[in-house]
């Protein structure tokens, strides 16, 4: 990516104005913003359809058309720049029920998933929902594997989904795959992934109020000492109290 | 997609001075700044530190103590609601626990609640955008815990007061490092997909100030995924939860306590009357202030909404004059500035170096040493790059790939490579640019151990609680990394747990709203003579093209 020939010299920063249309009105807005900033430059002070504005929301879930161009695409409102003749709405909201569950009273298989959500076994494979994924994620790969009966190798495919919806909105079999996928993790993480042992027996010492002590001596020393201690730690030594 | 180039041209005569250094870079360590100098370096650089950004209060438990006057403002205004408005007769939802927030204390103080017995529907959640849209979600690092056989709970409390400059509530510090490992294991147990070995031992990295390796995370997306199980598991518990409904006030009984809050739906624009007999503010930070101008790396709902309500009670507040600036804050493309580029890139070897290709300081450095060093490099040293929207220095990522091998970045930091992607950079053989950017509020609302909100005279407000980033003491001066979902989850389960005891023996009087009543005479005694109304829910950005 990006490299350039040596000694091209540099655009000049003045933006150049582009046209979109937010829900079917035409805008100037300065090329190169965000949708979000867009927005918000032409006098909207949102509420719905924004969020953390960091792309780890999924919050600002868009729409849009783009001249001479057939396709539907979507994308963050927070992390997609503006485009000239750009056609968009934001998603207020997406309709999708969750279904209650006890994590500590199901099995981690194919067959909870299917019990809770049997809309899964819809899947036609048309792929339409890995294509509108703003984070590139294997949407449809991971329906199917589930339906495998992989909920490992499903969990770490979808770990980094952040819920916008998008693919929810265009499955023909109606799946709402964000709350599939949060099942799927907590159910891997739970009782797939193999448990911290360390984490454990340093629970128990501190249960046990194996460090009390410590801290009582800790808390009656002075900064100075703390200091000392402090710096020690740093360097890599070990300290006993 | 429009193509986005990636760098400019302008920038590639640096950009190979970086690639030419990295090799001999790769095998040395700059050094760890003493501590005179530390101090004397943020002393100097920091921007807490200079002159003219800050004034004193002039009314409420903090008067006279100095704190940027963006916070100021807020401190000084008038309220949201005129009381005779509100019919308070008109109770719209009446419950034992009313938790104000949607973020990780938010949920971990009405998930513990739960767990120790309050039913569902005597609790309810208030937020202002949706469930879980909090800056939690965008932590990316990790959080903290000492819960290998190399480590343990005492080198943790001496690592945190060290970082926080020795300033910090040191029984608060006690509970967080202790109640670490608890936590770890609570959300190991409700299914939290930690990066481990495959034998289960937790993948545990270094972090500013860190001096031994205990940052648990999940890949970069660490908040999010604690946030989105925390959400379920309230979620399969059933406990309420309003959305789009920010307190916009509290509400006092005619004996004096904390009854309760106003809520306005966002929406609608109607008030509508919670009445609790425990209210646990959980509202997080002050990024979208922007103190100084600095951009943010901050949610959109962080405008320190709970501490201006607190503060309306009489509760006593700390360390507000202390703002964090993460050191690394995306500088390119300017789509991206202000954005959060996550400590482990550093924690994972990258290095920081000048124009020149040259490292000028340690790269886990505590925060407020790394920001004041970049800052000095910039502004003081000319050695950084000149960008359209001021400064950066180079935060060589390539070098993760070479250290710990090709696949780091994509399996370790997947959301920092997709996020630079989009603009056309790819981190694994480029560098990044990156500047200071406002991060997080080090001060807040006092509390004691049981996260009762504490007023001037260091007495309990009664049956008000606070937990998370809009409270102080924990961090005192300085946050490390990775202590702040180490925070919330361990002082959101206190709220939740004392909250729950608490409850038994509270009974309200007649609500009223004489605290703003008292409120608005307060600030005329003070002869402060404002238009300003807080708090201000959102950030006005109408118009506005700077921030993100």
């Amino acid at each position: 990516m990006g490299r350039r020939t040596k000694g091209e010299t540099p655009k000049e920063v003045e933006p150049r104005m582009v046209t979109i249309y937010f829900m079917g009105k035409a805008y100037q807005v300065p090329e190169g913003i965000t949708i979000i900033k867009a927005l918000e430059y032409i006098g909207y002070k949102l509420i719905r359809g924004v969020g953390c504005r960091g792309g780890f929301c999924g919050a600002c879930t868009t729409f849009y058309r783009k001249k001479n161009d057939y396709r539907l695409y979507s994308g963050l409102a927070c992390q997609t720049p503006v485009e000239d003749g750009m056609y968009l709405t934001q998603l207020p909201f997406v309709p999708a029920e969750r279904r209650k569950y006890d994590i500590n009273n199901v099995k981690p298989d194919v067959n909870t998933i299917l019990s809770l959500y049997p809309e899964i076994a819809r899947c036609v494979g048309c792929n339409a929902c890995t294509k509108v994924c703003p984070q590139e994620l294997p949407v449809m790969d991971a329906i199917q594997t589930i339906l495998r009966g992989d909920l490992a190798k499903a969990a770490k495919m979808i770990f980094d989904c952040i819920a916008c919806g998008a693919c929810s909105m265009r499955c023909p079999a109606e799946i709402v795959h964000y709350n599939v996928f949060q099942l799927v993790r907590r159910l891997y993480g739970k009782y797939i992934a193999p448990k911290a042992k360390h984490l454990e027996k340093r629970v128990e010492e501190i249960e046990n109020g194996n460090y009390e002590e410590q801290f009582k001596k800790l808390l009656s020393m002075s900064v100075d000492d703390w200091k000392v201690l402090a710096e020690k730690l740093q360097k890599g030594e070990d300290i006993v109290l | 997609m429009v193509e986005y180039p990636g760098y400019p041209p302008e920038f590639w005569d640096s950009i190979e001075k970086v690639e030419e250094t990295r090799e001999k870079r790769l095998k040395e360590t700059f050094p760890k700044m003493p501590e005179a100098e530390r101090e004397e370096l943020v002393h100097k650089y920091h921007p807490d530190y200079k002159e003219g950004t800050k004034r004193p209060v002039r009314v409420g438990a903090y008067k006279g103590q100095l704190a940027p006057h963006e916070v100021v403002d807020l401190l000084e205004a008038h309220a949201l609601i005129n009381p005779n408005e509100i019919d308070l007769d008109d109770v719209d939802y009446d419950v034992d626990i009313l938790i104000i927030g949607g973020g990780g204390a938010a949920a971990s103080a009405a998930l513990w609640a739960n767990i120790n017995g309050v039913p569902a529907d005597r609790i309810l959640m208030v937020t202002k955008l949706r469930f879980g849209d909090a800056n939690t979600k965008m932590a990316q690092g990790g959080i903290q815990a000492a819960d290998k056989e190399y480590d343990s709970p005492i080198y943790h409390f001496l690592d945190v007061l060290r970082g926080g400059h020795y300033t910090n509530d040191p029984e608060l510090v006690k509970i967080l490092v202790t109640e670490a490992p608890l936590i770890i294991k609570f959300l190991e147990d409700l299914g939290v997909m930690f990066d481990k070995e495959p034998d289960g031992t937790m993948i545990e990295v270094s972090g500013g100030g860190c001096s031994r390796y205990r940052m648990h995370s999940c890949g970069d997306y660490t908040g999010l995924e604690i946030m989105r199980v925390l959400m379920d598991e309230v979620l399969n518990r059933e406990i309420p939860v309003l959305e789009f409904s920010p307190a916009v006030e509290l509400i006092t009984d005619d004996r004096g306590q904390v009854a309760g809050a106003v809520v306005m739906n966002l929406e609608t624009g109607r008030y509508h009357v919670v009445r609790a007999k425990a209210t646990v503010i959980a509202t997080g930070g002050f990024g979208r202030l922007h103190i100084q101008g600095f951009q943010t790396t901050n949610h959109y709902g962080a405008t320190m909404d709970g501490v201006v309500l607190a503060y309306r009670v009489g509760a006593q507040l700390r360390d507000m004059d202390s703002v964090q600036y993460h050191p690394t804050g995306a500088a390119w493309p300017p789509q991206l500035a202000g954005q959060l580029v996550t400590e482990k890139v550093r924690a994972l070897g990258a290095q920081l170096v000048n124009i020149e290709g040259k490292q000028f300081v340690y790269q886990l450095e505590p925060r407020d040493v790394v920001s004041s060093a970049i800052i000095r490099e910039c502004y003081d040293r000319k050695k950084g790059i000149r960008t359209i929207t001021g400064w950066g220095v180079w935060l060589d990522s390539p070098m993760i790939e070479i250290i710990r091998g090709e696949g780091t970045i994509e399996k370790f930091l997947p959301a920092m490579l997709r996020q630079f992607k989009r603009y056309g950079i790819d981190i694994r053989k480029e560098p990044i640019l990156v500047f200071p950017t406002l991060h997080y509020q080090n001060g807040g609302i006092v509390i004691n151990k049981y996260t009762q909100v504490l007023d001037a005279k260091r007495k309990p407000i009664p049956n008000l609680f606070a937990a998370g980033e809009c409270t102080g003491g924990v961090h005192g001066k300085n946050r490390l990394m990775g202590n702040s979902l180490l925070e919330i989850t361990v002082f959101g389960r206190r709220a939740g747990i004392f909250t729950s005891k608490h409850i038994k023996k509270v009974s309200l009087g007649k609500l009223t709203l004489n605290h703003v009543v008292r409120w608005e005479n307060m600030l005329k005694e003070a002869k402060i003579r404002t238009k300003r109304k807080a708090p201000i829910i959102l950030p006005d950005y109408r118009g506005d093209v700077r921030y993100r």
